[in-house]
């Protein structure tokens, strides 16, 4: 087999599984160590971040997103560059990648937690009410009653699909 | 409060009591926010830094919890101040670069810092001394309540908290305990106890930050995730690691204890010896040795030595405090002299 990298005989063999979905990667000893090394330099969460950005690029063909952020002017191809988001808007503008990439970091792509005290009466009792839901079905999932679960599960998409016009 | 009077105190944070404080040197919880419409630090010009700044400044001058705080603008420290800052855990790297519009809000006991303008416009941090995070969030979480009255915060229904780096998106929240482990480390099974932790989604670094090796065996571990789990849920998590991990240091220290007293006691008292008899030493070889006698003191071999003040050294024997100490710059020979006399001083050496 060879090296994804550089065509010499590849005798390092990565394989990441992402929901389900396996990307592999062949390296010969010499890139996989200067892959190392470029790892070890720049082990910064930003780095990581565009190293999560860019997987299955080696192996699927560069698809270059031709997103920008209408507030910040910023181009997704500079997140994935540097690794910071440039203001709160980019998170509307990348909605579809960065939902991909908030799922592949954290493993879930909805807020459980805090919401701020200044903000909109109604606005603020719906993520209240969603999370409730939320920690309603995990427990229903968790007593096994699935009957309930799939109710919860389907109130919580109807709020939901409601939410992703709200941002 | 000027900057030159934190020197004659350090932070309430490094007391040295509280749960297991006898490993766990303190807890932390740091909160970024954002404020809604206005771009994020990396893409913000001067102008709008200093707007961000003067609007968070107007906020936090109406909150009564920070009125024993004092604001400190980067721009106007010079090279010293900043590092002392850093040294003091009370602003990172990042913040002592790039002065533009950056400040740095501390109360008087250091329990609180508030970094504006730094990665995102807020970084909200609290420090409190041992295993304690509960009370960690109840003061960070009224404060972010307080701020939030008057500041607009960046915020999504879907996300949560909006930041710079889609790593803290969601609370925006990252909990950390410092922990001493040094008879993990000389029973050889910290490489376990870490590997362990990073497969947990938790990531662990040196005493010293962000980058830095572990040294005075002393390790930060700190939660990864912030988007899918409630801080509450995320900081019981944390809890129930550490508690393994302080189960573990404590069996490998009476295993050390049990098996191999004399050599033991042998490296508590030499570090000791050293520490209070040398006249030149560098910081490397100090942390190394402190550590033992933290050791020393918390197996009750060492008694006329408080824990707090091992504590405090950490940090005191640092290049910006031997020189805001001296009142001086001062070369790396001088400062290695002043270390040791300072060492002296503190553990009743000769």
């Amino acid at each position: 087999m060879k090296c994804d990298l550089c065509n010499k005989k590849a005798t390092v063999h990565l394989t990441e599984i992402v929901d389900d979905q396996m990307s592999e990667m062949h390296l010969c000893e010499e890139c996989a160590r200067e892959k190392s090394v470029q790892m070890e330099q720049q082990f910064g969460l930003s780095d990581l971040l565009a190293g999560l950005t860019d997987f299955g690029k080696q192996t699927k063909t560069a698809d270059k997103v031709d997103l920008k952020c209408p507030t910040c002017g910023i181009t997704y191809d500079d997140f994935r560059k540097f690794g910071r988001l440039g203001c709160g808007d980019c998170y509307t503008a990348f909605r579809t990648h960065l939902s991909t990439l908030l799922k592949k970091i954290h493993g879930s792509n909805h807020h459980f937690g805090k919401t701020p005290k200044r903000m909109p009466k109604a606005a603020k009792k719906k993520v209240e009410n969603l999370q409730d839901l939320k920690g309603k079905l995990l427990e229903a999932i968790q007593e096994e009653d699935f009957e309930k679960a799939a109710v919860l599960r389907d109130k919580i998409r109807e709020i939901e699909a409601n939410k992703d016009n709200e941002t | 409060m000027r900057l030159d009077e934190f020197i004659e105190n350090t932070g309430e944070w490094l007391k040295g009591t509280g749960e297991s404080a006898n490993i766990v040197m303190s807890s932390r919880i740091r909160l970024a926010r954002n404020l809604a419409g206005t771009p994020f630090p990396n893409k913000a010009s001067k102008k709008e830094l200093n707007q961000i700044l003067t609007t968070v400044h107007n906020a936090i001058e109406q909150i009564g919890y920070f009125k024993n705080s004092s604001l400190f603008k980067i721009s106007e420290l010079d090279n010293v101040d900043k590092q002392f800052l850093i040294e003091r855990h009370l602003i990172s790297h990042d913040h002592a670069t790039n002065p533009d519009g950056k400040a740095v809000l501390i109360s008087r006991e250091e329990v609180l810092s508030l970094m504006i303008n730094e990665e995102d416009h807020l970084r909200i941090q609290v420090m409190q001394s041992g295993l304690n995070l509960d009370q960690t969030w109840e003061i960070i979480n009224n404060i972010d309540d307080a701020l939030s009255e008057f500041l607009n915060f960046s915020y999504s229904m879907h996300w949560g908290y909006l930041t710079a780096c889609p790593t803290n998106t969601g609370t925006a929240m990252r909990g950390s305990v410092m922990l001493h482990l040094p008879a993990l480390v000389m029973t050889k099974q910290i490489n376990k106890v870490m590997a362990a932790i990073s497969k947990l989604n938790f990531a662990s670094r040196g005493f010293y930050g962000e980058g830095t090796q572990a040294s005075g065996n002393i390790y930060q571990i700190s939660n990864q995730l912030s988007l899918g789990h409630s801080e509450q849920d995320v900081l019981q998590n944390i809890k129930g690691l550490i508690r393994q991990v302080i189960e573990q240091e404590e069996q490998a220290r009476q295993a050390l204890m049990l098996q191999n007293k004399p050599m033991l006691e042998d490296k508590i008292f030499r570090s000791v010896g050293l520490l209070r008899n040398a006249r030149i030493i560098s910081s490397q070889e100090t942390v190394d040795l402190l550590s033992m006698v933290r050791l020393g003191t918390d197996l009750g071999i060492l008694k006329n030595i408080t824990r707090k003040t091992v504590n405090e050294l950490f940090i005191t024997i640092q290049p910006a405090h031997l020189q805001k100490i001296g009142g001086k710059k001062l070369n790396a020979a001088e400062r290695d002299a002043r270390r040791a006399a300072l060492i002296r001083k503190k553990l009743g050496g000769s």
